[in-house]
């Protein structure tokens, strides 16, 4: 790196890092983009189109012939087919295979001797020389180019209707106490294995390092079992927040010992001698030294676990169920794939919710989860 | 509302029963056996014996839930794969017959191997080119941040935009989707990506590649800022150039290091499941073991026998690099 950060090729690696980072981020971007997208144009252009002006092709019906007013002798419904005053027709038609027939304001005539006119602002106007029957209105084609439209309105729809709201509440009740309640557990039992001397302690790390990699698949049925066994027999739901904090934490266990183990195995020896040679016991070194002295790989564990607990499907399906009452976010997502897999706009602004929590996590957070991270592998290599 | 004050409530329970425990055992210890204060064979004799059982007091949670939760279910699952659906009957090898007979197990064994074979060779090897790279230039760290964000994104919500970018619309129609845009736009005719057998599969790899890179990145990241300078410097002055200073003095330093990069990444394949499901749900041929299992779980009832086999086979995958990683620790305890 000596020889080349001074040689041309400089460029070369700036522009592979500007093209990885864009490879990297653009997903993420354009679900943003497309969460905050007009529904109506988020379903007909692409979202990098999102700055331009789209044009789209609409389906307007005119008013209904009972609002025809007599004017100059002839009978006329008039209307406009764009609520918002921003876009432009620039085309429209009355029959559905010919949709884009005629120009903005060129006169249509659609038989029994009407005529119609859509002007460019929208508004247009049948004009027919005898008094026009029925009740439904003409049906109008046009083709509209529409400004670029940024919006919340997507928000506010998966929050009130998509069940999202409910679902976030869900997935913070689960992922909050499943990421404070085994710390102080795994705290005390890192202790233990990295400071105090009890045979088969060897033997214990060896497991955890084990347990490290067991598959969660491994313990869904025979839990399942356990949870309905348990249920069965004490008369209580099998699927409760109490189940799945617990699982989780015993899913979590390993990680955090084998962090918290090799911290504070590798604080000094000197201090928790003196604090023995003073008169301390275990208990009073692990509160009052130790434990604060650990904060840092704490935090690293905090965040793994609530990252692991906020994102986790498969634990909560399986613990938790997949009734609408209980759903968590993830759960939620996969569910509205499935039944409102075409509607991007709810699907996008869904999974940006779901995501932002961890997001914020993460970048106020990173330090401590890089350090976490490399306490959990390069040491454990 | 009242649930979110319910969760807080039995957390500031859960966190409070857990601290009585513990100071609440301690204390009682402390009252049994007293040494402070006391001089003589007593005293020693008491030290000795909560010295001996104070261990087991702070170890107690933690083996209680690491026994409920993964040793227990190891045994209980491997128990399970040999008895029928509803786990009463000992059927032997039936379920395992049952599954290497099964076209849609060997679909996802097949699959799963390609999983492995691509996964984590593609996020090692990007991780490992991001990481050289971005440490040569000043806005390396921000680069790495943009890198490393998907690792927060979960399994859905990654599905979820890339199922966006892999959208479909007929030919001749504006594409949405970010791929078929670009194929469009170069010619080419729209795809429905993910239906498209054997292919999908690559298609899937892609988000889990997109969110392990980053991991593979800062590990090796960190690696490389390890190697010993002088080791570098001795190159430069024998003249190697940039490449052959990281394809032979720096890569050969780092071995380790992504060995253990790889097979975390190897174990995390082995249990993908949520991106299978979210994205195809084992269709157009794209299952892989845990989405089967989950699928067997549930499945007319659930199938707990069938279930556990194919969870039992995960198990069997991963045990090489479970050995592995334990005389890792069990060498490393001993230079400690």
């Amino acid at each position: 790196m000596i020889a080349s950060s001074r040689s041309p090729l400089i460029w070369v690696v700036h522009l592979s890092v500007i093209l990885l980072v864009t490879l990297w981020t653009l997903p993420t971007a354009g679900l943003l983009i497309s969460s905050l997208r007009d529904k109506d144009q988020l379903a007909v252009s692409g979202w990098w189109t999102a700055l331009s002006t789209s044009s789209q092709n609409m389906t307007g019906r005119a008013a209904s012939p009972e609002t025809q007013i007599e004017r100059d002798g002839k009978f006329v419904i008039a209307g406009n087919l764009l609520e918002s005053g921003v876009a432009k027709v620039s085309a429209f038609g009355f029959r559905p295979l010919q949709p884009t027939a005629f120009e903005a304001g060129a006169v249509a005539d659609i038989g029994d001797g009407q005529t119609l006119t859509v002007k460019d602002d929208g508004s247009y106007e049948i004009v027919s020389s005898a008094r026009m029957e029925g009740t439904r209105g003409q049906r109008i084609f046009y083709t509209a180019a529409v400004p670029p439209r940024f919006t919340f309105d997507n928000y506010r729809e998966v929050m009130r209707a998509a069940g999202i709201g409910a679902s976030f509440i869900n997935s913070l009740t689960v992922a909050i106490p499943a990421t404070v309640i085994p710390i102080l557990v795994a705290a005390f039992a890192a202790y233990a294995l990295a400071w105090m001397k009890f045979p088969g302690r060897a033997i214990l790390i060896a497991v955890v390092v084990g347990l490290l990699v067991v598959p969660l698949q491994m313990s869904l049925i025979p839990l399942l079992k356990l949870y309905n066994g348990v249920g069965a027999f004490f008369g209580v739901p099998a699927k409760t927040y109490v189940g799945i904090w617990l699982a989780h934490m015993g899913f979590g266990l390993p990680l955090a010992i084998y962090l918290l183990r090799n911290y504070m195995a590798g604080l000094p020896r000197e201090i928790l001698e003196s604090a023995r040679v003073d008169g301390a016991s275990d208990f009073d070194i692990f509160i009052k030294i130790i434990l604060p002295l650990s904060f840092p790989a704490l935090a690293s564990f905090s965040i793994f676990q609530f990252l692991w607990t906020w994102n986790d499907l498969l634990v909560a399906m399986v613990f938790l169920g997949t009734g609408n009452d209980e759903l968590v976010l993830t759960g939620r997502l996969v569910n509205l794939l499935g039944s409102r897999g075409g509607n991007w706009e709810i699907l996008t602004a869904s999974a940006f919710i779901t995501i932002i929590v961890p997001l914020i996590v993460f970048f106020t957070l990173q330090r401590y989860l890089v350090r976490g991270l490399l306490a959990g592998s390069v040491k454990g290599g | 509302m009242q649930q979110l004050i319910f969760a807080i409530a039995t957390m500031a329970a859960g966190v409070l029963g857990c601290a009585a425990y513990f100071f609440g055992t301690n204390w009682i210890l402390d009252k049994l056996f007293p040494s402070k204060g006391l001089t003589g064979p007593v005293a020693s004799r008491n030290l000795r014996i909560t010295n001996a059982i104070r261990p087991w007091l702070f170890l107690g949670p933690a083996l209680l839930s690491l026994t409920i939760y993964l040793i227990y279910p190891v045994i209980a699952s491997v128990w399970l794969s040999l008895h029928d659906r509803a786990g009463e009957n000992f059927v032997g090898l039936n379920n395992f017959i049952w599954m290497f007979n099964d076209g849609e197990f060997r679909q996802s064994i097949y699959n799963n191997f390609l999983w492995l074979l691509v996964v984590p060779a593609a996020a090692t090897f990007f991780g490992l080119i991001i990481a050289a790279l971005t440490d040569r230039i000043w806005w390396g760290n921000i680069a790495k941040t943009l890198i490393f964000m998907p690792m927060a994104i979960s399994f859905v919500g990654a599905s979820v935009i890339w199922k966006f970018i892999y959208d479909y619309r007929a030919e001749g129609t504006a594409q949405i989707g970010l791929l078929n845009a670009v194929v469009v736009y170069f010619g080419g005719t729209p795809e429905a990506w993910v239906t498209l057998p054997f292919w999908n599969n690559f298609f899937l790899m892609v988000i889990l590649i997109w969110i392990q890179t980053g991991f593979a990145m800062v590990i090796l990241s960190a690696a490389l800022r390890g190697i010993p300078e002088e080791t570098i410097e001795a190159a430069v002055i024998d003249g190697a150039n940039g490449l052959q200073i990281f394809f032979k003095i720096m890569i050969p330093q780092m071995w380790g290091t992504i060995a253990v990069v790889w097979t975390t990444i190897t174990i995390l394949v082995l249990k993908v499941f949520d991106i299978v499901l979210a994205m195809t749900n084992g269709q157009w041929q794209s299952q892989v073991l845990a989405n089967l299992m989950f699928d067997w779980m549930f499945r007319g009832g659930g199938d707990f026998g069938r279930g556990a086999a194919i969870a039992v086979i995960i198990m069997v995958l991963v045990i090489p690099i479970m050995i592995w990683n334990i005389r890792n620790a069990a060498k490393e305890m001993e230079g400690h």
